[in-house]
């Protein structure tokens, strides 16, 4: 991947002259997994889930972008030194909010999306049970009351 | 007739506006859809630490014989404007004559530049001028991510006790100019 990225470039550039030359990022860890594979697992599995914050809509894993390139090695290196995800996804949270991270946070502006779910589960239970308890009673009072209703 | 079509005992009768329900729910829908159309949201990232003290950080000089810039630097008593920016970013160009201006007019502007090189650097400063006292080299971008700036070019106004401010995202516009004096008469008040 490294040596085809300098040939893409290339081609990228032959096609558009014109277009900014952003640098890439030359931060350690951008384009370099870290050597422990269970560490580059817990950094990927973070990644994932942070949002490039020049094309939103992708993931510092996907992204191309050189700030991605910044931020991917700022979570590598971090968990290098033996930082908890969590840790490293609040820390981004403190400075850009929570749109930088696709893992919805419960906070107090989030939490109805939380309780909604459960809200409606209780008002269909409380629903359901009533609708069950006609039947039953129905049934209990037998084929003559409905002869009558009729 | 409608006496017959009696609803059955146990189920209550919907009132009739009920069947404009479904209708006023759709209308509804398409308001919302259309207002997000119309209006798009704004997705400018804003830092979140506007109001807090800058993160501390000390960046090596970008050029030699300059003086590099350190969070302990910003924190001398005096409103500074920190500048970040970089060579290849074509809306920097677009803000220099404002940064001139409010150089001119006193203001003490520190620049981080970005994921940048020495070369393009002087480059840039030879072309579009230079209004910097102090220029951090920022080569891997992590003290931008550490000021919760999401791009170039941004600019923020720290206090002299090393408070941000305000952020300003994007190249600041001549007409904007007005409201980054005021901004900065506030912080040094």
């Amino acid at each position: 991947m490294r040596r085809v990225l300098p040939a893409l470039a290339a081609v990228a550039m032959l096609g558009a002259p014109a277009l900014a030359q952003q640098e890439q990022s030359t931060a350690p860890f951008a384009y370099r997994q870290l050597d422990d594979p269970a560490k580059e697992r817990a950094a990927m599995d973070l990644m994932e889930t942070l949002r490039c914050l020049q094309c939103q809509g992708q993931s510092i894993a996907d992204s191309d972008a050189p700030i991605a390139g910044s931020m991917r090695s700022l979570v590598r290196e971090r968990i290098k030194a033996g930082e908890a995800p969590e840790e490293i996804r609040s820390w981004l949270i403190e400075r850009y909010g929570d749109y930088v991270s696709y893992a919805p946070q419960l906070t107090e502006l989030t939490w109805p999306l939380f309780a909604v779910p459960l809200v409606f589960l209780l008002i269909a239970v409380l629903l359901l049970r009533r609708r069950f308890t006609l039947v039953r009673e129905a049934e209990e009072h037998g084929p003559g009351h409905e002869g009558e209703e009729a | 007739m409608s006496a017959n079509r009696k609803a059955p005992e146990g189920r209550a009768k919907a009132p009739r506006w009920a069947i404009w329900l479904p209708l006023a729910l759709f209308v509804g829908f398409v308001a919302l859809v259309m207002t997000g159309l119309l209006k798009p949201a704004d997705r400018t990232v804003r830092s979140a630490l506007v109001g807090k003290p800058m993160p501390s950080f000390d960046l090596p000089p970008a050029l030699p014989g300059r003086p590099g810039l350190s969070s302990a630097e910003l924190a001398n008593g005096k409103v500074h404007l920190v500048n970040i920016f970089a060579s290849w970013c074509i809306p920097c160009r677009v803000e220099a004559p404002q940064l001139a201006q409010l150089q001119r007019a006193g203001v003490e502007i520190e620049g981080i530049s970005v994921r940048d090189s020495r070369e393009n650097l002087e480059g840039f400063l030879a072309t579009n001028g230079d209004p910097f006292d102090s220029i951090g080299a920022d080569d891997d971008g992590q003290v931008q991510l550490a000021l919760g700036s999401s791009g170039v070019p941004e600019t923020y106004i720290v206090d002299g006790k090393g408070v941000i401010r305000y952020q300003h995202v994007g190249e600041i516009r001549p007409e904007q100019l007005d409201v980054i004096i005021a901004r900065i008469q506030e912080a040094g008040q």
